[in-house]
């Protein structure tokens, strides 16, 4: 069935959909929409769960692990501070291996204050231990979230994962959606099951005691193995889930790069942009290509070298900044993947506090690119959307 | 399941590795005790991980979890939701922490609980200070008492954690002391069976961060009552009662001379000491009692 | 939950679990910590229980028909010293660890 809905609706439906039984979740913009459509459709019975009302994110997630442990599918949602905030939890729950799914939707995390998009909050969150799904439009945010709890919760990765939507662009924007029928998710989405650790007074197991040096090693090596091997299971998790409903979900996704002189790595809502970019410099001559990272944890390097490893010249778009790094996380991790293959690889930062990635900002980093391919510059522009003199930003009066 | 390599009379092993004449640790029994088995125990970082082992070994034989410092109350909201969710309305879900992990960091994730009205049974073992990470002050530290990281002395009072739960109209909330054992587990039962959150906060003489004898830690329970150090009381339904009133307070001297933690309070500051405590405990009972 | 439920029913196997649990249900041996133990006088004892009740690893048994009314587990038993103090018969003695014995 076809609804007009905004992002943080679409994850509430996914929420529903999956049979969500335990909330608990703290509002926060650009996020709070999915708290209160959440309590409400509990309230009014449309959803069949306990919801509680936290004081906080970190309660919040808390609250998720636990109820995660005694065998409810648990779930919550946050944002910028609020994901911060539930920090020390975030790596509780991956170490404890409960398959929570959360989205999170994207915002730069204080100060200075924004309410507005940015991805330093999950980027934060990325070596932690759960899965990170980014999501381009309102669809795929319904699409990941339900494909996401089949993954997370399979046996073999227990492992939780955040769905990421970029805020306000997708949070707040009305798309037209395929809500898929209910009957049609129950048979895509087993009902959950605890088969690993789980808190049970008739079959009682102590859970997440002190692991000393002997085997915290081996107990950590578990998350990692997890992850290394997640991408089989997401690989089916997505043919079934195509066979299901009949939309192909992807790790990553290419966009005319194939023939491309040059290609721009991206994640998130600006691919949009990045692609309507590159079919109008198509239209003009010029070989450019996109690629869109939807999987980002795990890092699928395989996928990302074997449609790059021709490349000679290569651009990552990063919504965040890196201080103090020598390059943004994206961009480590595309260098990463192209170890030993003859590129030159550029980073690029923008769209920061949610800054429009605009189009002509696409069609510059696309004009650097192909410079550097033909040898006639060598220069690209780093924090792309700058503005001039960035230092003289603030002029105050004051007493010296 | 648990496999049993070395069995105990009860659910908590007796080789735990508490210090010697630790007050935590009888508590944890006396809890175990009334609770039985239908239960589902957290527990933060703090002395009473010590029971919970360590790698593949676990000194308690229930179902249970560790949490984090400040988030026992949390955790328990959680597994009680979903323990709702499913229709389980027998098991009782049990979170057991320190001072620390009550009165400080974890204050804010305990008064959302119990202004949630969740069904958790909530207990502070309260030593006084942090003592598994050294015997750092807490807001439980009671006045002058030394610790690492106020060695001349704590200047402040300590928190009121019974009358913080008072505030928010918890049904059930008592103090207990390790000497009445029977008062003790009366209360525990009457937690388990309040319907919405209950409070239990148990004073815990500590040997190793009280710096007492560890031989002493039931005497030091019965004088902090009689000194009125310490008053027992319930808070039932809006309703308080005051369990025990010594007919005459004993001189603090019998309660703090015990006690290494105090050695340095002088005869000026005992006075001092003395007034507070009775002005303290005479309003507290005018209060309580009102 | 009903799931696991169901479980019980089955026989148990060993399974792998994933992550931080702890399943083996032991303790240590705590008694070797001791300095001092305590030593109880059967003849005083009036079989009160109070050494046991206030005993914090719980390792003290009465057993009112026996001789030695009072048995205490010195495999665990830290020797705190609580069970003689709290006697009110004071029928416990502390001594030393490898005294003359
Ligand atoms: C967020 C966080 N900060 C600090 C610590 C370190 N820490 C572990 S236990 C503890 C003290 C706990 O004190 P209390 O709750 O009174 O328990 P006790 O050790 O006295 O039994 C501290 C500070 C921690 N585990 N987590
Ligand atoms: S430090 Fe105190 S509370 Fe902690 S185990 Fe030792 S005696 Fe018990
Ligand atoms: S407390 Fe003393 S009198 Fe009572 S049982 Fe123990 S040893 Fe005997
Ligand atoms: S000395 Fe302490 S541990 Fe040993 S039996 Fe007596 S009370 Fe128990
Ligand atoms: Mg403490």
């Amino acid at each position: 069935m076809f609804k007009m809905l905004d992002g943080n609706t679409s994850a509430v439906e996914a929420m529903k959909l999956a049979r969500v039984k335990v909330i608990a979740a703290y509002p926060i913009t650009p996020q709070s929409t999915i708290s209160e459509k959440l309590s409400e459709i509990v309230a009014n019975g449309e959803m069949d769960a306990k919801y509680i009302r936290v004081e906080s994110e970190h309660t919040a997630m808390s609250a998720c692990i636990g109820a995660a442990l005694t065998g409810s599918r648990a779930g919550t949602a946050t944002s910028s501070n609020g994901l911060a905030l539930m920090n020390e939890m975030i790596v509780a729950a991956s170490g404890i291996r409960a398959p929570i799914v959360m989205p999170v939707v994207n915002r730069a995390i204080a100060t200075p204050w924004s309410l507005w998009c940015e991805h330093m909050d999950t980027m934060s969150q990325r070596d932690l231990g759960w899965m990170q799904f980014f999501t381009q439009n309102c669809q795929d945010v319904l699409d990941y979230t339900i494909a996401a709890y089949k993954i997370a919760e399979n046996k073999d990765i227990m492992t939780p994962a955040m769905v990421c939507l970029d805020g306000f662009f997708l949070s707040h924007s009305m798309q037209k959606i395929d809500v898929p029928a209910q009957e049609k998710v129950d048979e895509f989405l087993p009902e959950y099951e605890l088969t690993n650790s789980y808190l049970n007074p008739e079959d009682p197991m102590f859970v997440s005691n002190v692991v000393g040096m002997n085997d915290y090693t081996e107990v950590k090596y578990q998350q990692k193995y997890a992850m290394d091997n997640a991408f089989g299971v997401i690989e089916n998790v997505f043919d079934e889930f195509e066979k299901q409903f009949g939309r192909k979900l992807n790790i990553i996704e290419e966009y005319k790069t194939e023939d491309a002189d040059v290609v721009l790595v991206c994640m998130g809502s600006m691919t949009g942009t990045v692609k309507y970019v590159v079919d109008i410099m198509r239209e003009q001559g010029k070989k450019v290509g996109m690629i869109k990272i939807v999987v980002f944890r795990p890092f699928p390097y395989k996928y990302i070298y074997e449609v790059l490893k021709d490349k000679k010249v290569i651009g990552v778009f990063d919504r965040n900044s890196c201080l103090g790094g020598q390059y943004p996380p994206v961009c480590t991790e595309v260098i990463a993947a192209m170890k030993g293959a003859d590129a030159d690889i550029r980073d690029y930062v923008g769209g920061l506090g949610g800054r429009d990635v605009n189009p002509a900002n696409i069609e510059k980093i696309f004009n650097e690119l192909l410079d550097i391919y033909n040898g006639s510059s060598d220069k690209h522009t780093n924090w792309i959307d700058l503005k001039e003199n960035p230092m003289d930003s603030r002029e105050v009066f004051k007493y010296v | 399941m648990y496999e049993i390599i070395k069995d105990s009379k009860g659910t908590l092993n007796h080789g735990i590795s508490a210090c010697a004449g630790c007050g935590m640790e009888l508590l944890a029994r006396c809890v175990f005790d009334v609770l039985g088995q239908d239960i589902i125990i957290v527990i933060p970082p703090g002395c009473a991980a010590l029971l919970t082992g360590m790698g593949t070994e676990s000194g308690i034989k229930a179902a249970g979890m560790m949490c984090n410092l400040e988030n026992t109350a949390s955790t328990c909201s959680g597994i009680r939701a979903s323990l709702d969710a499913q229709g389980n309305d027998h098991t009782t879900v049990v979170g057991f922490a320190g001072d620390g992990g009550t009165l400080d960091i974890g204050l804010q994730s305990l008064s959302g609980m119990i202004e949630r009205g969740d069904k958790v049974l909530y207990i502070c073992y309260d030593n006084e200070a942090y003592m598994n990470t050294g015997i750092q002050s807490s807001s439980a530290t009671p006045f002058l008492a030394s610790t690492t990281t106020q060695p001349a002395g704590k200047p402040t009072v300590k928190k009121d954690l019974i009358g913080i739960a008072m505030a928010h109209e918890i049904p059930y909330a008592a103090t207990a002391s390790l000497h009445n054992i029977a008062d003790l587990k009366k209360k525990i039962q009457k937690a388990k069976d309040t319907d919405g959150p209950s409070l239990l906060h148990v004073l815990i003489p500590c040997p190793t961060g009280w710096r007492s004898d560890p031989a002493d830690t039931i005497t030091l329970a019965r004088a902090a009552v009689n000194t009125g150090v310490w008053v027992l009381y319930e808070y039932e339904d809006g309703e308080v009662t005051v369990n025990y009133k010594p007919k005459e307070l004993k001189p603090i001297e019998e309660y703090i001379s015990l006690q290494g933690r105090f050695k340095k309070v002088t005869d000026e500051e005992k006075k001092e000491m003395q007034k507070i405590v009775k002005k303290s405990y005479e309003r507290k009972i005018a209060k309580l009692e009102k | 939950m009903q799931k696991q439920q169901e479980k019980h029913t089955k026989q148990l196997k060993k399974c792998r679990v994933l992550g931080p649990v702890a399943t083996k249900f032991t303790g240590g041996n705590t008694g070797s910590w001791r300095l001092e133990r305590p030593v109880v006088d059967f003849d005083a004892c009036i079989k009160c229980g109070t050494c046991a009740m206030y005993c914090p690893t719980d390792v003290i048994e009465i057993d009112k028909n026996a001789k030695e009314c009072v048995k205490i587990d010195y495999y665990y038993c830290k020797g705190c010293g609580i069970c003689a103090k709290e006697c009110p018969k004071k029928c416990i003695s502390i001594v030393p660890e490898r005294s003359e014995e």
